[in-house]
């Protein structure tokens, strides 16, 4: 994924005015499920997101899959605003596969990097403005005035004598002019959507039980399959017997497919049973000697080997100091734990394939699966239902491809849906990963020199997403941007190339690496005898966001002011998808020794907020997302298997866990960055660091109750 | 054939007796906003109301629930308009969303039994409900809002 900012703005705004007349199949995320419209019921349809019906009606489409991050209500609300539609009356449609819908930054249709706002916030302004700009024209026509004479307010054009002139009447006129290539956007002082708190388009549905997760996916004759899966990594099926399987009441099928064995039955629960009942023999041997020591050895050897990949390197990174530090930090697989079970439904033919699934990467789905079956992308349909929970893992094409093949080999409509069990040992996790990290500090203290370096597997190698054998800038992100002042830099990558497989996991390499980074700065300012906040600052002088959201979340916290007993304060601060986030916690020790985090105060800066609603709500997000992984979270292998199965051995944040979280929003007029990861990587170092304050362990591994 | 009396109707379920409760809704009536997401009653995303109590629906064998009042999210209120849901809206709760439903159902059935709970009445009886979404404070926000709703609405 190699983000970009340049898009083809032709492609982008080329309108399908009318008369393209492509049947458009939306899978609207209502109880009626499915719904097709032509595009002739929308007479109005200048771009991709944009459709008008003469009766008035504004249906609004989102590209970007609803994982919980909003975008079902932010995306709209950029499209509204310069459209000037009238909020309280448009539809928002989940948008089919095209091209037209490609994530900019991308260049495929795809969910991730914290990406929808920023990616989408000047196409879709520039898509509501085009569309209001035609509609003004043709009001315009009409009313025998000059264009610039006219106006807009909330579904109407104003004439000069304040003739109102609704968009529906104007839809079938104003689809004849031409698409604008450069619309005039507004003042964003004429702002009345974006920047303030609009509801979620997504409530009303979510309290009621009625939004349509993959999970809940209803088609004619459509079974449920339970796959049972190689019990270790690199265990090979050896042979099945299905008698016992299709002994239990409701199994229709057993059928092998790549992940393992299909069970097929007429509900899950008979699925899972014939699936107990099925009778395998796998071949173990290929990795039974893996452990989570056997992986820890691996890569603390790679600390010292000399293929390491360079990236980045500045001055002498040998240059001497007054004192040299060294420390070396380490960090667990995690799994993503989505709420939501991975899960998909497929119906394959000869000639097509339709797939409902929660995915994050609709596009390439659609070429998977076409190449998969020989079919071309045309026959094949990607409906993306609502995610229960993304974090991405939902990029992972697994649930789908399983579906796919289950509903090719049964010849019927197939939902696999897998146990927690099946979804936690799946493989796809954040890296384990250790780090060395090193610096010389002079004698007043400060970095004369910063050396990192890290070990971890390849998320591009394991994805296909990225260059193999070469730089990962995942497994460095946030040790290659080491922001504090410091003229001599080194900082490298050994690939890890074994273990369990790895996967994108919200915010990705700063999930770990920010922790290492944040940790060590601390640690540095504790040996030079100063406080970690005010340290900081004065390494962060040529860093304004940097600086301005630590000094706010410093004072929003009140640091320094005095706490009550056995309680401290740790702070940390880290860029990542371009935002940038500090945070302050407020620790204290629980009576088993483990830590207690009361409070947590945080500063973004996102740059321009589309809704500040669902900054807040997605940084408090992050930050309890974080917190599972600090306190509790950890992947373990032993004897090739995965311990870890469901909620009991891989806790996390229930309702007594979590601190008050105060999330403190920079005004901005920057383009705005990502949301919904950034708040993630500061949570670990802020809670080890306060811990440190505490007590005087520095703790070097997450998660942090490990050590206890 | 098991006769299951759920959002105030007693239907007739063709399933077998050690069906667990979550799949005999889902799967066979298609009350698909009760949500599977363990299997073992450790997340809480597939909380009904068993004669009014916080019940996890997905180790509850339908042979065991027979003739016992069941009420679903869908149950909850004909219009959506019970209290906890007027407060979820109001604090805008849900993210995802997928555990919501659990989340609502737990909170209904705390504010049934204790309607003024306090911080701690709320970590207690919210425990077995996992967000990973994290909308915990949200989660708290409303149901105080819910408390202070139904009291009103007692006292009026």
């Amino acid at each position: 994924m190699s983000p970009t900012n340049a898009m083809d703005r032709r492609t982008f705004l080329q309108g399908s005015v009318a008369a393209a007349g492509g049947l458009v199949v939306a899978f609207s995320l209502t109880p009626t499920a499915m719904a097709a419209s032509t595009d002739s019921d929308h007479v109005f349809a200048p771009n991709a997101f944009i459709r008008i019906s003469p009766n008035g009606a504004v249906t609004l489409m989102v590209s970007m899959a609803e994982m919980g991050q909003g975008v079902r209500t932010a995306l709209p609300m950029i499209l509204a605003e310069e459209l000037d539609a009238d909020w309280s009356r448009i539809t928002v449609e989940q948008a089919p596969v095209d091209e037209k819908y490609n994530n900019p930054l991308f260049h495929m249709q795809g969910t991730g990097g914290s990406s929808s706002v920023r990616a989408f916030y000047t196409p879709l302004r520039t898509a509501g403005a085009a569309a209001r700009s035609m509609l003004l024209d043709a009001a315009a026509e009409r009313l025998g005035v000059a264009v610039a004479d006219c106006g807009t307010a909330t579904g109407y054009v104003i004439g000069p004598q304040g003739q109102r002139l609704s968009y529906g009447d104007l839809a079938t006129a104003a689809a004849k002019r031409a698409v604008p290539e450069h619309p005039t956007l507004k003042n964003p002082r004429e702002f009345r959507l974006i920047g303030h708190e609009i509801g979620r388009t997504d409530t009303a549905d979510k309290v009621r039980g009625r939004a349509t997760f993959g999970i809940d996916v209803e088609l004619p004759g459509l079974l449920t399959a339970v796959i049972a899966r190689p019990p270790a990594l690199g265990a090979t099926l050896k042979s099945f017997d299905a008698t016992k399987a299709l002994a239990v009441k409701g199994v229709r099928y057993v059928t092998p497919i790549s992940a393992g064995i299909a069970v097929v039955a007429d509900g899950f629960y008979a699925a899972r049973k014939g699936r107990d009942a099925l009778e395998v023999d796998w071949d173990e041997t290929a990795s039974s000697s893996l452990s989570s020591a056997s992986i820890r050895a691996t890569m603390t050897e790679l600390l010292d080997s000399n293929t390491a990949m360079v990236a980045k390197t500045q001055g002498d990174p040998d240059v001497s100091g007054n004192r040299r530090i060294e420390a070396t930090y380490a960090a667990p697989y995690l799994a993503h734990a989505c709420m939501e079970p991975m899960n998909a439904t497929a119906h394959v033919t000869a000639s097509s394939c339709e797939v409902y699934a929660p995915t994050q990467a609709p596009g390439p789905n659609r070429a998977m699966v076409a190449a998969l079956l020989g079919l071309k992308p045309e026959q094949v349909t990607i409906s993306q239902t609502y995610l229960g929970g993304g974090f991405g893992r939902r990029f992972c094409p697994d649930f789908i491809t399983a579906a796919v093949e289950a509903s090719k080999a049964t010849g019927v409509p197939v939902k696999v849906v897998y146990t927690r069990e099946d979804d936690m040992r799946a493989q796809y996790y954040r890296p384990g990963a250790v780090a060395r990290l090193s610096a010389t500090v002079e004698d007043s203290g400060l970095p004369a020199s910063f050396k990192a370096r890290a070990v971890a597997a390849s998320i591009n190698r394991a994805s296909g997403f990225g260059k193999q054998n070469e730089l990962d800038g995942q497994a460095v992100e946030g040790l290659a941007s080491w922001p504090y002042k410091t003229a001599n830099i080194h900082v490298d990558w050994a690939e890890y190339k074994a273990g369990p497989g790895v996967w994108f996991w919200r915010s990705v390499g700063c999930s770990q690496n920010i922790f290492f980074a944040e940790s060590f700065i601390d640690e540095l300012a504790h040996l030079s005898g100063r406080d970690p906040y005010e340290y900081r600052r004065e390494l962060l002088k040529d860093e304004p966001r940097l600086l301005g959201v630590l000094d706010l979340a410093a004072s929003k916290a009140g640091w320094g002011t005095p706490l009550p007993t056995g309680h401290a304060r740790g702070i940390a601060v880290a860029e990542s998808f371009s935002s940038y986030v500090a945070e302050v916690v407020e620790v204290s020790l629980n009576p088993d020794g483990t830590p207690k985090v009361h409070r947590v105060v945080a500063a973004v800066d996102c740059g321009t907020v589309v809704n500040p609603a669902i900054v807040r709500r997605q940084t408090q997000s992050a930050i309890v997302y974080g917190l599972s992984a600090a306190l509790w979270g950890e992947i373990t292998v032993a004897a090739g298997r995965i311990e870890q199965g469901n909620f009991d051995t891989y806790p996390v944040a229930r309702m007594p866990h979590v601190p008050q979280i105060d999330v403190h929003v920079i005004e901005s007029t920057a383009a705005p960055t990502g949301i919904g990861e950034p708040g993630t990587p500061p949570i670990a170092p802020a809670i080890a660091n306060a811990l440190y304050v505490l007590n005087g362990r520095r703790l070097r591994e997450l998660p942090l109750t490990k050590s206890v | 054939m098991i006769a299951l009396n759920i959002n105030g109707h007693t239907q007739q379920l063709d399933v077998e007796p050690d069906t667990p409760l979550l799949w005999a809704l889902r799967d066979t009536l298609k009350l698909t906003g009760t949500k599977f997401g363990c299997g073992q009653a450790l997340c809480g995303a597939c909380t009904v109301h068993l004669d009014g109590q916080a019940t996890r629906s997905c180790v509850l064998p339908v042979s065991a629930v027979a003739g016992r009042k069941i009420t679903t999210i869908e149950g909850l209120h004909p219009d959506a308009e019970h209290p906890v849901q007027q407060a979820w809206r109001a604090h805008d709760v849900p993210q995802c969303g997928y555990c919501q439903s659990g989340q609502i159902m737990s909170a209904a059935a705390l504010l049934a039994h204790n309607p003024k709970p306090s911080d701690a009445d709320i970590d207690t009886a919210m425990a077995g409900n996992i967000c990973r979404c994290g909308t915990y404070n949200d989660i708290r926000a409303a149901i105080h809002t819910a408390a202070r709703k139904m009291q009103k609405g007692h006292s009026a």
